[in-house]
C-alpha cells in the first residue's frame, strides 16, 4: 500500500516528523518498506506560462519563448521539448536555480540567444521517471505562484508492507485510523455528504448469487464530459501513491479506492445490455478484460454479466466491452461486496494481480459501498459535471458478513501478556481504534466495526491493546518452568555425532535439495518416483529424491568443473518413498569420496580411493554403535554401482544400507573422470546402538595361532571367517585374516587365505593342548566346509 | 723392556686416539687381551721372587686397573658420539605436513542449527521433528489457517497431486507434537522447509527452527524473555531486540523481532507470537487453562548474521572453496 505523506495527514495529522510517523507505524504492524521523497529541493522553481513561442534561428529543434513569471516579469528562454507551445503552463526555473540534482543553472547563450532559465520535464525536477517533454500544468496554474506550493509539495510516498488481516489498512483512512489510535491524535472525519439525484435513472441489478455477491452499491450518471483533465491536487495524490493519470472516471475510482479501500468500477452506461447479474462464470465462457487479454474463465470465479454474457471478472477486473472511455457520457458505477472466500486465489490462478483483487482477497469493509458511491459521484460531478440518478444499494443482509461483539477480560490480558496495564489507557486504546467500548469492573465489552473483521477472538482484542501499548513496554520475564528432565537414549546414536565422525574423516558436509530431476532419480534408484510436484519449480526439481547420490554427483560433478581435485561429501537428510497417499521418508547418511586418497602432499604417493577406503569409513560409523559385528557386507547390485564392486550392508538379516564404486556409465554421465565411491545408510536401521556391559579383563597371557588355507577363488571372505569363528571353542578371542596370497606356490584358481587365532582364557593360563584342540577344530570346519588345504601352521 | 709406567702411558694415548670402538678394542686386545702386553707382564710375575712378586704384582694390577677404566670411559663417550651422531642422521623437518587424512567440516547451515539447539537444549527445550511432505490439515488447517485464508497466497507451496504439500514451515510440529505428547511442552523443532520462490533472497528450500512452549500462565513476556536470551547468548553479545506488531494466523498477539546492528540498523530476524487459541484448541488444549508461546526463526538468516555470508544461494551451491571457510 503506497500513498502520500500528505494525504494522510490531511486525516491525523500528529506531531510527529515523517521517520518517526513511519517508525510508529512500523511498530504497530504496517512495516514502513521505502519512503520516497517527492519534489526536494525544487526552491525556485515557479510556475511559468509560455507567451509566445518562435523557432530558434540557427537551431532547428529548439525554440525561443517568452515566459511569464508573474508581476508582469517576462523572460526569454530557449527551449528544447518538442511539446513546448503558445499559452502552456510549466514549472520555470530562473537562471540562478539550483535543481534537484544540484546542477546550478545559469543565463547562458544557447547558439547566440541568451536563455534566462529553463521550462523543466519531469526527470529534471525529480517528479518522475520518464517524460517525453515538458511538464504541462493545469490551467489553474498561477504564473509566478512557486511550484511546491501549487503541486503541495514537498511530500513524501510511503509504501507499507501490510499483513494479511488487515485490509482495512489499503487505505488512507484505514491508516489513519491507526495512526490516530497509537500517537492520541484526533482523527479528522471526511464529510461524504450524499449527492441529491437529479434524474430518476437507474439501471437493473439482481443478486442472484447472493452468497457470492451480497452488496452492489450502483449509480447512473449522465451527461458527463470527459475532456478536461482531472484536477493536479488528484493527479499528484494518485502519483504519489503509484497510479497513473489516465481519465476523470477511472482516476476518480482509483482515488476513492486509495481513500477509502473500496474498489469501484464504472460501466459504460449505454454499453450494458440488459440487467446487471452477478454470478458463476461458466464453463467455457470467455471475456476480454480491459487490457485487452482474453481469458477463459473457470466456474469458481464471480463474475458480473449483462444479456451478453460476462462483462467483468468480479473484484479483478472489468470486461473490454462495456469500458469507459474519453467519449463515454453515461456511467453506471459498481461498488459492490465480493466476499473472501470467493475471491481468494482467484485473480492468480489466471497469472493476474490487481489492486482491487488485493484488497477483495483480503476482505473490505462491508458497509462501505454506498459510502464510496456517494463520494466518487461527488468528485465526478465537480469535475466532469453530468446528473447523478440515485443510489440503490442492493443488498442480501443475510449473507453481510458479521462482527460479534467481544468480551475482553482483564484476567485474560494478564494471563496473555503478563504485565497489567492501566485500564483506563486499555479503554483509550479500544476507543480510539474505533470500538465501541463499556468498561466494568472485570474487563470490557466491546463491539467490533464492520472494517476491523479481522477482531474474531478474545485474543485479537488482546493484541490490539498491546499492539497500541507498545510491545517494547511489556517488561521482559523470565518463566520459572518445572521441566521434566528430557528423555536420552542410549540406544540411538544421535546423528550430529555420526557428522562429526565423518568430519573427522576428512568428509566435508553437504545440503542438497530433496527435489532432483526425476530421470536422474529414477536412474541412481531404478525407480520411478511417484511423489512428483504438481507445481515445481523447474524440471530439474520436480521429484522428490528417492537417495541422496543425485544431488552428492552434482556437488561433486560442480567442484570438479571448478578444479578441485579430490572431495570428500556426505549429507544428512531425508529421501522419500512410497505413495502420494502413503509417502515414506526416511533418515539417511550418505557419502561420496572421489579422487585421491589423501590430498596431494609429500610423504606419500598418489593413490586413487578404491572400495575399501570407503569402507572403512562406513565400518567406522558401523562401529559406533557398538554392535559392529552385527553387521556384514554381503556383494550385491545396485543400478547406480558397479557389479561386483557393490556391497548391502546388512545388520542381522536386515539390508540397512549400500556401499559401492559408481558405474562407469554414470560417472561418464556426471564428468566423473576419477570415479567415485558411495554410500547411503538408513540411519534409524543403521545407528541403533548397545548400552555396554563389561567383562571382566583376563589377567593371563593371551597365545596367538596362525594358519593358512588354500581355498577356491570363490569362497567368499567373509563366509569363511564366520565359520571359523563359530566352529572355534570360547577360548578364541577373535580370528582375523592378515593375508590373502595368490601367486606361486598356489595354484591358479585358488587362494591363500592366512588367518591369526588370538586365545585367551580369563581364569587360567592356556596350555598348548588347549590351542592345539582350538586350532584342530578351526581346521576341521575349513576343511568340511571350504575345502580348504592346510598350507602352513604355527 | 719398557718400564710399566711407560707402557701404561703409551697405553692411555693409543686408548684416547681410538676414533672408533673397534680400534678401541684392538687397544685392548694389544693390553689386556690373552696375549696382551700387560697381561704378558702378569704371566712373567712367576719369574720373579718371591719376595719381589707382591709389590710387583700390584703395580700390574694398579696399571691394568687404570687402563680397563680409561678403556671404559672411552667406550662410553664413542658411544654416546655414535648414538648422537645417529640422532643427528635421524633428524626431520618438523615443518612439513603430516601424513593420512585432514580433516572435513560441518556445512555453515547445521553448524547453526547446531547451536539454535544447542542453546535451546541448554534452556530445557526437548527437540522434536515431522514429516517434510506434509497434509494441508497440519501445515495449515489446523494452525488457523483455513482454506481461503489470504495467508496461504503468502506460502507459495508446493503441492503433490491429490493434496499433500511440502510444508511450508516447521509450525506443523506444534500440531503433531502437541497432541501426541500433551501439555505442558517446551521444545524446538528444526528441520528443512519448501517454498516455491527463487531468486537473490530466496532459495526455494530452507531451513527454520520453531519454538513451541506451553504452560500454565505463559506469557508474552516469558517469550520476550527467552528471545532476548537466545540471541545475546546466539551472537555472544549484548543485542537489543525490538518486538514489532505483526501478524501469523496462528499467534495472537504476533511479532516479528529485529536485531540491533549498529548504526541505528534494525534487522529482521524471526517471527513469534502467543499460540492462537484455536490452534491449542485443534490440539486438544483448552487455552483457558494454558496458555503458550510460539516463535520460528531462518536458520540461512543467522547463518548469514552470524559468520558473515552476502547471498542466501551459495548455501546451496556447495563450493567447497565456500564450505571450507566454516571448518
Amino acid at each position: 500500500m503506497k500513498f502520500s505523506e500528505k494525504w494522510l495527514r490531511e486525516w491525523v495529522d500528529p506531531a510527529l516528523d515523517t521517520a518517526e510517523l513511519a517508525h510508529r507505524l512500523t511498530m504497530i504492524g504496517h512495516e514502513v518498506d521505502a519512503v520516497e521523497s517527492h519534489g526536494t529541493g525544487l526552491a525556485g522553481v515557479v510556475v511559468g506560462e509560455v507567451l509566445d513561442v518562435k523557432k530558434h534561428p540557427d537551431a532547428d529543434r529548439l525554440s525561443v519563448c517568452q515566459v511569464s513569471t508573474g508581476d508582469a516579469e517576462v523572460v526569454e528562454v530557449v527551449c528544447g521539448a518538442p511539446n513546448v507551445s503558445q499559452g502552456m503552463k510549466s514549472p520555470f526555473a530562473p537562471a540562478g536555480t539550483k535543481l534537484p540534482n544540484g546542477v546550478k543553472l545559469r543565463k547562458s547563450k544557447i547558439r547566440g540567444v541568451v536563455s534566462n532559465g529553463m521550462l523543466c520535464s519531469a526527470i529534471e525536477l525529480n517528479l518522475g521517471e520518464e517524460s517525453d517533454g515538458i511538464i504541462e500544468l493545469h490551467s489553474d496554474a498561477q504564473p509566478g505562484q512557486p511550484l511546491n506550493e501549487y503541486l503541495n509539495l514537498p511530500d513524501h510516498s510511503f509504501d507499507l508492507d501490510l499483513t494479511p488481516n488487515r485490509g482495512d489498512c489499503f487505505s488512507v483512512l484505514g491508516v489513519a485510523r491507526d495512526v490516530s489510535a497509537v500517537t492520541s491524535t484526533e482523527l479528522k472525519t471526511l464529510q461524504i455528504s450524499p449527492v441529491a439525484p437529479t434524474i430518476k435513472d437507474e439501471h437493473p441489478v439482481e443478486l442472484v448469487l447472493p452468497e457470492g455477491c451480497p452488496r452492489f452499491a450502483a449509480r447512473v450518471i449522465r451527461n458527463i464530459d470527459l475532456s478536461s483533465r482531472s484536477p493536479v491536487w488528484l493527479i499528484e495524490r494518485l502519483r504519489r501513491s503509484g497510479l497513473r493519470e489516465i481519465h476523470p472516471v477511472v482516476d476518480i475510482t482509483n482515488y476513492v479506492m486509495l481513500e477509502l479501500g473500496q474498489p469501484l468500477h464504472a460501466y459504460d452506461c449505454r454499453l450494458l445490455n440488459g440487467p446487471i447479474r452477478p454470478r458463476l462464470a461458466k464453463q467455457g465462457e470467455r471475456l476480454t478484460l480491459l487490457d485487452e487479454k482474453q481469458v477463459e474463465l473457470l466456474p469458481n470465479t464471480m463474475v458480473i454479466t449483462d444479456d451478453s454474457g460476462p462483462i467483468g471478472m468480479a473484484g479483478i477486473m472489468g470486461g473490454l466491452s462495456t469500458a469507459v472511455t474519453i467519449n463515454t457520457t453515461d456511467v453506471f458505477f459498481e461498488a459492490a461486496f465480493w466476499p473472501p472466500e470467493f475471491m481468494a486465489g482467484r485473480a492468480r490462478q489466471y497469472g493476474m494481480h490487481t489492486d482491487a483483487s488485493l484488497r477483495f482477497e483480503r476482505g473490505v469493509d462491508a458497509d462501505l459501498q454506498a459510502r464510496a458511491i456517494e463520494r466518487a459521484t461527488e468528485l465526478l460531478i465537480s469535475i466532469s459535471g453530468g446528473e447523478a440518478g440515485p443510489l440503490v444499494d442492493h443488498v442480501c443482509v443475510e449473507h453481510l458478513p458479521t462482527c460479534a461483539p467481544l468480551r475482553l477480560r482483564k484476567k485474560r490480558l494478564l494471563q496473555v501478556l503478563g504485565t497489567e496495564i492501566d485500564a483506563d489507557r486499555v479503554t483509550e486504546i479500544l476507543v480510539a481504534l474505533g470500538f465501541d467500548t463499556t468498561a466494568d469492573d472485570a474487563g470490557w465489552d466491546v463491539d467490533i466495526p464492520s472494517y476491523r473483521f479481522d477482531i474474531d477472538v478474545e485474543d485479537a482484542l488482546v493484541e490490539e491493546v498491546a499492539r497500541i501499548y507498545g510491545y517494547d513496554e511489556i517488561p521482559e520475564a523470565t518463566a520459572i518452568a518445572e521441566t521434566p528432565l528430557a528423555r536420552a537414549s542410549e540406544s540411538r546414536i544421535d546423528l550430529n555425532l555420526v557428522g562429526n565422525v565423518l568430519v573427522a574423516r576428512d568428509y566435508q558436509e553437504v545440503i542438497t535439495y530433496s527435489f532432483i530431476d526425476h530421470e536422474a532419480n529414477t536412474q541412481i534408484t531404478g525407480e520411478s518416483s511417484k511423489l512428483v510436484i504438481s507445481n515445481p519449480i523447474s524440471s530439474e526439481m520436480s521429484v522428490m529424491r528417492g537417495s541422496m547420490w543425485p544431488g552428492l554427483l552434482t556437488a561433486a560433478s560442480t567442484n570438479f568443473s571448478r578444479q578441485q581435485e579430490r572431495v570428500r561429501f556426505f549429507e544428512i537428510g531425508k529421501t522419500f518413498h512410497g505413495s502420494l497417499e502413503t509417502p515414506e521418508e526416511v533418515v539417511r547418511v550418505a557419502g561420496l569420496i572421489a579422487g585421491d586418497v589423501v590430498a596431494e602432499q609429500w610423504a606419500s604417493p598418489s593413490q586413487a580411493v578404491d572400495f575399501f577406503d570407503i569402507k572403512s569409513d562406513v565400518v567406522a560409523l558401523l562401529g559406533m554403535t557398538g554392535c559392529a559385528g552385527d553387521f556384514s557386507f554381503v556383494a550385491a547390485e545396485h543400478p547406480a554401482l558397479q557389479p561386483g564392486q557393490t556391497a548391502n550392508v546388512v545388520r542381522g538379516s536386515e539390508v540397512v544400507g549400500v556401499i559401492g564404486k559408481l558405474h562407469p556409465m554414470l560417472a561418464q554421465k556426471y564428468n566423473l573422470d576419477k570415479g567415485a565411491l558411495l554410500f547411503e545408510l538408513d540411519a534409524e536401521k543403521t545407528f541403533a546402538a548397545r548400552v555396554p556391559l563389561a567383562e571382566s579383563v583376563s589377567k593371563y597371557p593371551a597365545i596367538r595361532r596362525d594358519i593358512s588355507v588354500i581355498v577356491a577363488e570363490d569362497v567368499i571372505t567373509s563366509d569363511l571367517l564366520q565359520s571359523a569363528e563359530e566352529a572355534a571353542p570360547a577360548i578364541v578371542k577373535s580370528v582375523r585374516i592378515f593375508d590373502i596370497y595368490r601367486g606361486a606356490g598356489v595354484e591358479a584358481g585358488l587362494k591363500s587365505i592366512a588367518l591369526g587365532l588370538i586365545l585367551q582364557e580369563t581364569s587360567r593360563t592356556l596350555t598348548d593342548d588347549d590351542a592345539d584342540a582350538a586350532m584342530a577344530a578351526v581346521i576341521s570346519n575349513l576343511e568340511q566346509n571350504f575345502a580348504a588345504v592346510l598350507r602352513d601352521k604355527n | 723392556m719398557q718400564s710399566l709406567s711407560e707402557l701404561q702411558k703409551q697405553a692411555e694415548a693409543e686408548i684416547a686416539a681410538a676414533r672408533d670402538l673397534s680400534a678401541l678394542d684392538t687397544v685392548r686386545v694389544k693390553y689386556l687381551g690373552k696375549k696382551g702386553e700387560l697381561t704378558a707382564r702378569l704371566k712373567g710375575l712367576s719369574k720373579l721372587s718371591a719376595a719381589d712378586r707382591p709389590a710387583a704384582g700390584q703395580e700390574i694390577n694398579k696399571a691394568k686397573k687404570a687402563l680397563q677404566e680409561a678403556l671404559n670411559g672411552r667406550r662410553d663417550s664413542l658411544q654416546r658420539e655414535a648414538l648422537a651422531e645417529k640422532l643427528r642422521a635421524d633428524a626431520v623437518d618438523v615443518s612439513l605436513p603430516g601424513r593420512g587424512l585432514g580433516i572435513g567440516g560441518r556445512h555453515p547451515v547445521s553448524r547453526a542449527s547446531i547451536r539454535i539447539e544447542k542453546i535451546f537444549r541448554d534452556a530445557g527445550f526437548g527437540i522434536r521433528t515431522g514429516p517434510e511432505i506434509e497434509d494441508d490439515f497440519h501445515n495449515f488447517t489446523a494452525l488457523n489457517i483455513p482454506e481461503n485464508h489470504p495467508a496461504r497466497a503468502l506460502h507459495d507451496t508446493f503441492y503433490f497431486p491429490g493434496g499433500n504439500l511440502l510444508r511450508t514451515h516447521t509450525s506443523p510440529v506444534q500440531i503433531r507434537s502437541m497432541v501426541e505428547e500433551g501439555v505442558p511442552i517446551r521444545i524446538i523443532a528444526p528441520g528443512r522447509v519448501y517454498r516455491s520462490d527463487s531468486d537473490q533472497t530466496h532459495t526455494p528450500m530452507f531451513q527454520q527452527v520453531e519454538g513451541l512452549v506451553v504452560d500454565r500462565d505463559v506469557s508474552f513476556a516469558n517469550l520476550k524473555a527467552v528471545l532476548h536470551q537466545f540471541v545475546e547468548n546466539y551472537f555472544e553479545r549484548q543485542a537489543e531486540l525490538r518486538f514489532r506488531a505483526s501478524y501469523f494466523p496462528f499467534t495472537e498477539p504476533s511479532a516479528e523481532v529485529d536485531v540491533e546492528w549498529g548504526e541505528g540498523k534494525w534487522l529482521e530476524i524471526l517471527g513469534c507470537g502467543m499460540v492462537h487459541p484455536n490452534v491449542l484448541r485443534n490440539a486438544g488444549v483448552d487455552p483457558e487453562e494454558f496458555t503458550g508461546y510460539a516463535f520460528g526463526m531462518g536458520v540461512e538468516r543467522l547463518a548469514m548474521l552470524r559468520y558473515g555470508v552476502q547471498d542466501l544461494r551459495t548455501f546451496y551451491e556447495n563450493d567447497l572453496r565456500f564450505l571450507r571457510q566454516f571448518n
